[in-house]
């Protein structure tokens, strides 16, 4: 039995995931219009390669990656390109960002895949990602990070434990506990496809101890072999056990502060639901098109586990999960504690989307204005990062970024324990995040200037050297001018010795008359 | 007491030698506070400040002939750092020298009407613009400043300002602002 390690802090929260999971996975419908946003991962925006009017197949490559952390699109199904154009993507800021829509025609027509089943194993690991990259595979967990990146174990890092992240911390949220509990096998298959690639030793999925059926369907769908490489560990539930550097303490006690990656200590995460999109990219050759979406919340009439199609837009989804919109007070994509509210229900599902939540207006906690900090130190003893809240709180409002940096701002996980303690009702994780993103801002701000500094140096370094290019040419041109001028008085020179000579020539020997002409050549 | 006077001048000497020495080897070319407030200034070469370019600007604070408060595209954040890298009292944005722009913006050519002059390209402080005479010139918007010189210069009037526009990946979360109004009120109370 491992010894499992407790992080610091971190909360008990009721579960509230029996709403959702008393099902099986429900199918969801194909929608006449799918919306796929070109930014749904960490990293650069991808390409489109259809135009307005192609028709496409369900799993065609709609955009490309770009650069290197990036990721492709496919189209969920089959249909014709009808628009390239802004719409509204699921993000706080309700930017709108370029999506490629679909009209479907209904057929679900797939593009010829090749299935590599076994075959894999004799992929070398490079290829394998090359694969996975293709499929357009990212971290299905909520972070969107190109998965084939963190495949690669590194030239000099080893990787002994590679982990799946099945906790599923956050309250309300049970995709991946449906997906451990009908569809084991796909997710070990997976796992045992992304060994491969890592060349890790040891596999551990880590799962709470409150989705004992889980835990159950995982350990059952291990067969003998697999379980001398594959351990099942069952981690105490306490919000936030599911993110990446708290599950990683609590299976190996290894502590990682922002700068580090798991991988440098030879450790890789990756959730559960990911482990299973790779096992489809490879074995079956199908690219991301779809995933497990929990659609839970008083105002949801038929709360559930739906297996959505990307790009299918929330108003769709929310239809079938049969939402009473008089209900609902607040929409909120993600969980209780990290989601973002929106109000559109026009905005696609993306490969991070794991939840949509409703809240009606009783359960809504009662408008609670902020109240000053009292210094209670309660946010401090909940903090899973080991950080001060309170500090960085005082220095996030008086916008003191040099301060918050060295308070390890950025080693914040935004788990919003803090916000959830405080008792002057401070929204701490909004100062967080504000301070981010705006430091990044800066530093974008700081990257042009410094840009522009060097052209602009440039510039002036050319116009100094045309200024000097000019002037050395006028004063050639001068002297040229002053040579030719001396010169003619030297011509006259030359004429009056040559006169000289000649009046002496008649009486001087012949061979010095070849000297002077040699003179008056040149 | 001779003794004394002439230890002290003794020490005086190793020490003026040392300070001497120490002048000449650890010598720094150029005025490192310059660099430190050019660094701050948003360089966008506009010119607003009377100056010929964020460097002039710069070497104008240093010596203490022109004020912190002079740069309109830099604004109150600007100023701020001066301030405080100054050791200065920050002050409000010299509204002779413009006011502050609530967006960033850059500036685009309408290629329809333009006659390729070249005007805008020797204009240009950061070679942003690309073209040549009797060509269609356009601006490279990554390294567009937004210091407007181009504009004056265009015969024809065809270069415009836009503003940039925010994508997800430029957007910042807002300052929670709701609840510092709270704050003051209960602090009043």
């Amino acid at each position: 039995m491992r010894k499992l390690n407790a992080f610091h802090g971190g909360l008990k929260l009721e579960g509230h995931k029996q709403i959702s999971i008393q099902e099986p996975i429900i199918t969801a419908e194909i929608p006449e219009e799918l919306i796929h946003p070109l930014h749904q991962h960490i990293g650069d925006t991808a390409q489109p390669i259809v135009e307005v009017g192609d028709r496409v197949l369900t799993g065609q490559m709609i955009a490309q990656a770009e650069g290197f952390i990036s990721a492709p699109v496919h189209a969920a199904s089959s249909g014709t390109v009808i628009a390239i154009e802004p719409r509204l993507v699921a993000h706080p800021s309700s930017i709108k960002d370029t999506c490629i829509v679909i009209k479907t025609d209904g057929k679900d027509e797939w593009i010829e895949t090749t299935p590599h089943n076994e075959d894999y194993k004799r992929m070398d690991p490079s290829g394998l990602r090359n694969l996975i990259r293709d499929s357009g595979v990212v971290g299905l967990g909520g972070a969107g990070f190109p998965s084939y990146i963190k495949l690669n174990p590194g030239a000099k890092n080893g990787i002994s434990t590679l982990i799946l992240n099945g906790a599923e911390c956050e309250p309300y949220i049970t995709c991946d506990a449906a997906l451990m509990i009908e569809r084991p096998r796909e997710i070990i298959d997976g796992l045992l496809i992304m060994r491969h690639a890592l060349q890790a030793k040891v596999c551990l999925i880590g799962i709470e101890d409150n989705k004992p059926e889980a835990i159950q369907a995982m350990q059952q769908a291990l067969t003998l072999q697999e379980k001398t490489i594959i351990d099942v560990i069952t981690i105490p539930t306490r919000y936030p056990a599911g993110s990446e550097k708290q599950l990683i303490k609590t299976l190996t006690n290894i502590e990682l502060n922002a700068n580090q990656l798991p991988v440098h200590n030879g450790i890789v995460v990756h959730n559960v639901a990911t482990a299973a999109a790779v096992g489809h990219a490879v074995l079956l050759g199908k690219p991301l098109i779809s995933r497990i979406v929990t659609v839970t919340g008083a105002a949801i009439d038929r709360p559930n586990n739906y297996d959505v199609r990307l790009g299918t837009s929330m108003q769709v989804l929310s239809r079938q999960a049969e939402l009473q919109s008089h209900k609902m007070e607040r929409l909120v994509v993600g969980g209780p504690m990290m989601g973002f509210e929106i109000t559109e229900l026009e905005s696609p599902v993306l490969k991070t989307t794991n939840c949509l939540l409703t809240i009606t207006a009783e359960e809504l906690p009662q408008e609670m204005h902020a109240m000053p900090c009292i210094r209670c130190g309660d946010c401090i003893r909940v903090c899973p990062a080991n950080l001060l809240p309170q500090q960085l709180y005082w220095h996030a409002r008086a916008k003191d970024f040099e301060k918050l940096q060295q308070y390890s701002l950025f080693d914040c996980i935004e788990c919003g324990c803090c916000t959830y303690v405080c008792p002057s009702h401070i929204p701490l994780v909004h100062y967080y995040r504000f301070a981010k993103t705006e430091i990044g801002a800066q530093e974008r701000d700081r990257k042009k200037s410094d840009i522009a500094r060097q052209r602009h140096e440039f510039n002036q370094y050319r116009a100094e050297r045309k200024k000097q290019d000019d002037e050395e040419r006028r004063r050639k041109k001068k002297e040229l001018l002053k040579k030719s001028q001396q010169s003619e008085h030297k011509q006259d020179a030359i004429a009056a010795a040559l006169a000289r000579v000649n009046a002496k020539k008649e009486k001087a020997p012949a061979n010095t008359d070849i000297d002077n002409k040699k003179e008056t050549n040149q | 007491m001779l003794e004394a006077i002439l230890v002290l001048a003794g020490l005086a000497v190793v020490f003026g030698l040392l300070l001497g020495f120490a002048a000449i080897r650890f010598k720094i070319e150029g005025d490192p506070v310059v660099d430190k407030i050019d660094a701050i200034l948003p360089q966008t070469q506009c010119g607003q400040c009377t100056y010929a370019g964020c460097r002039p600007y710069a070497e104008a604070i240093a010596s203490g002939e022109a004020d912190i408060n002079q740069c309109p595209p830099g604004g109150e954040q600007v100023i701020i750092e001066l301030a405080d890298l100054l050791d200065r009292e920050p002050k409000p944005l010299n509204e002779e020298h413009g006011t502050e722009k609530e967006a960033k913006t850059v500036v685009i050519i309408d290629e329809e009407i333009c006659i390729g002059c070249t005007l805008c390209i020797q204009a240009c402080p950061v070679d942003a613009i690309l073209g040549a005479a009797k060509q269609m010139h356009t601006v490279i918007a990554d390294e567009c400043t937004g210091c407007d010189l181009c504009i004056p210069p265009c015969p024809v009037d065809c270069i415009y300002i836009v503003p940039i526009e925010e994508t997800l990946e430029t957007w910042t979360w807002p300052y929670p602002d709701s609840e510092q109004d709270q704050e003051e009120e209960t602090g009043d109370a």
